[in-house]
């Protein structure tokens, strides 16, 4: 069906969105604070600490592997944020996945790989409970997480105590040699670079000639790929948009035939299994799941995600706004070592970047919906 | 004619609170059947009861014939029926695009690379917004940004885009100035001569009277009655709906608008 009206198109000109340029097309996307954050971060410690080593192959790879794995948790955190919603037993749920891989693979003799894939199935489980929680009983998203977030804590405690005796689980190290899908969480990428950049002489070697920092972990790949991943998501696909509209408006979504219950429950899902990932991560590379481990990660989640650009009312924001903002993190957290100040202020600092971004976002998301 | 749509007896309860009574209303292809009433008379809930998004308690939905039940709106949307909601249903913090194609967003590619094609979605959304004389330049600009009439065009463009037969539209023209109500209802009379069937709704008679071809008028709940445009006078519209007053110029202009819309 089309619709031709001449006459009405010549009436109605005065009422024309004026023209944007690129420039201001730019300064309303949800990232472009994180971005401009992360410059002013590096600036700073090239300054400061620019001849500390900080940015030696050995400390970049050390503060990327912090951001990383924050960056894992904060992309998922952002994507179910722009849905409108928050997880707050995401930091829980990292302990929970620890021991769900280390108690069957340590006690119950069961291969690696299949306690992982455990794990992994219990994500999805939590992830459903919370999701079918949130939208059949419409109650707010951060009510229900945090009574998971005890919930899931407490049953991590006395689970582990229980058939354990004790509130770590180590011994892993050995099964990971053998282990058909360890490697996907533990493994160095790009070792030979390392090596041959090594043998070169352009980054420090060890007393044995094998170079300090052995390569890129398995985690700064995770966190580029599922920033690479949530983005395409976004922005290529029905499925973004939904996102978008669910966050934006669930009733209206909902009148237009968007699914926004299967959407947000979805969403859920996708912040139980980022929590999951960054267990593997941290449980292989340790070697050992302690049950406290993932405390108050649901927090620095949620700041990278409103760092990158997230509204905290959903339905704006960004992936990639949300791994810079991971990056800020993961930066101040390990350059501070660096440089004279105490550690001490690293609270202080986030709590004040947190303040700043939720003021700028404020005032960018006036500027994108306010009728000029 | 056959009918569109029909619905007899229809009523909703919410708890104790009777919202509908007892409602019956056809419509037929190229007719815009006007629904009015006071506020809380309920025809925001009887046109949710037409869209899914409530079900009746009482009374059936005949759609082009067959009983129907809608269990979700996109049943509704399923079977030709756009609602055009009181508040719209446009999220203001997204695209024109993206909102055009809310739900329904245009797909190319293969499987699970599937993208939403968004340069065939933008380009679908400013020629349709400028059919109707919305001259969108940039279609990635968000909701938030356009005037009133602009919106109420894109939700009426959008259901008319994806197939609407039936077009109910709530309240379209209750927050907009005269200009641009004007622009709405010659919107929906072309839409109507499309061969859809409209049901508009508003209690400004003002508006209804010039663009409508048959009245309903509905009171706490229960239907008055409806009447053909030849069988009721403007004034004894004004008179069955509480406390019309006199908008003589707008019904002027409101019929040059009706007249240059027919020809
Ligand atoms: N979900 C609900 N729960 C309880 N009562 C409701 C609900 N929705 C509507 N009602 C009641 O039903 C009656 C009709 O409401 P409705 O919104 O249909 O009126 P309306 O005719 O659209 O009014 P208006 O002109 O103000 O839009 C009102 O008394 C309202 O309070
Ligand atoms: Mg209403």
């Amino acid at each position: 069906m089309s619709i031709k009206s001449k006459s009405i198109q010549d009436k109605s000109k005065d009422e024309r969105l004026r023209k944007v340029s690129n420039l201001k097309v730019l300064l309303n996307r949800p990232e472009l604070g994180a971005l401009g954050g992360s410059i002013l971060v590096f600036i700073f410690f090239g300054i400061v600490a620019g001849d500390t080593g900080m940015f030696s192959a050995y400390g970049t790879i050390n503060f990327l592997e912090v951001s990383a794995n924050l960056g894992i948790i904060a992309v998922a955190a952002a994507l179910l944020m722009i849905g409108g919603e928050f997880d707050l037993s995401v930091g829980s749920m990292i302990g929970f996945a620890g021991i769900c891989i280390a108690i069957p693979a340590i006690y119950w003799g069961w291969p690696l790989w299949s306690s992982i894939l455990f794990a992994f199935s219990m994500a999805v489980l939590v992830g459903y409970a919370n999701g079918i929680l949130v939208v059949r009983t419409g109650l707010p998203s951060f009510i229900v997480t945090l009574a998971m977030l005890f919930i899931l804590r407490g049953a991590t405690l006395a689970l582990t105590r229980l058939i354990t005796g004790r509130t770590q689980v180590p011994g892993l190290r050995v099964l990971i040699e053998n282990d058909p899908i360890a490697w996907i969480f533990s493994a160095d990428a790009f070792k030979g670079v390392f090596t041959w950049l090594g043998s070169l002489g352009l980054i420090s070697l060890r007393q044995d000639g094998t170079p300090l920092a052995t390569g890129v972990p398995a985690s700064v790949l995770w966190w580029i790929g599922m920033t690479i991943f949530a983005t395409w998501l976004l922005m290529k696909t029905r499925y973004g948009n939904w996102i978008f509209a669910s966050g934006g408006d669930k009733l209206g979504a909902r009148n237009v035939g968007v699914p926004v219950g299967r959407v947000k429950i979805s969403l859920f899902i996708g912040t139980a299994v980022a929590a999951t990932i960054y267990a593997c991560v941290q449980v292989l590379d340790a070697g050992s799941a302690d049950t406290m481990r993932g405390f108050l990660k649901e927090l620095e989640a949620i700041v990278a995600a409103v760092v990158g650009g997230c509204l905290l009312t959903g339905g704006y924001g960004s992936a990639i706004g949300a791994a810079f903002g991971a990056l800020i993190f993961g930066t101040v957290s390990m350059g501070i070592y660096y440089t004279d100040v105490d550690t001490d202020w690293f609270k202080v600092f986030l709590g004040g970047m947190m303040l700043i971004a939720v003021i700028f976002n404020n005032f960018i998301r006036r500027r994108v919906t306010e009728n000029k | 004619m056959e009918n569109l749509i029909e619905f007899n007896n229809i009523s909703k309860f919410f708890g104790s609170v009777i919202a509908l009574k007892d409602v019956t209303m056809h419509v037929k292809k190229g007719q815009i059947m006007c629904l009015l009433g006071d506020n809380g008379a309920g025809k925001s809930t009887l046109i949710k009861t037409l869209s899914g998004v409530h079900k009746p308690n009482e009374g059936e939905i005949i759609v082009e014939g067959k009983k129907t039940v809608f269990d979700s709106p996109r049943d509704a949307l399923d079977m030709g029926i756009a609602t055009v909601y009181q508040d719209l249903a446009l999220v203001s913090l997204m695209s024109v695009t993206r909102n055009f194609f809310m739900g329904r967003e245009p797909m190319k590619g293969f499987g699970p690379f599937k993208t939403f094609d968004v340069k065939k979605a933008n380009s679908i959304a400013s020629e349709r917004m400028g059919q109707i004389g919305i001259d969108i330049r940039d279609p990635s600009q968000a909701v938030g940004t356009m005037s009133g009439g602009e919106r109420q065009c894109l939700a009426i463009s959008r259901a008319i885009y994806f197939g609407a037969k039936v077009l109910i539209l709530d309240e379209p023209t209750s927050a907009l100035g005269v200009h641009q109500a004007s622009v709405v209802l010659k919107y929906i009379v072309k839409a109507a001569s499309l061969g859809l069937g409209v049901i508009l709704i508003t209690h400004n008679v003002h508006h209804a009277y010039p663009v409508g071809n048959s009245f309903t008028i509905l009171n706490r709940g229960k239907s008055m009655g409806t009447f053909d445009k030849k069988d009721l006078s403007r004034e004894k519209l004004l008179s069955m709906m509480a406390g019309g007053e006199e908008l003589d110029k707008l019904e002027v202009e409101l019929k040059e608008i009706d007249r240059a819309s027919k020809n």
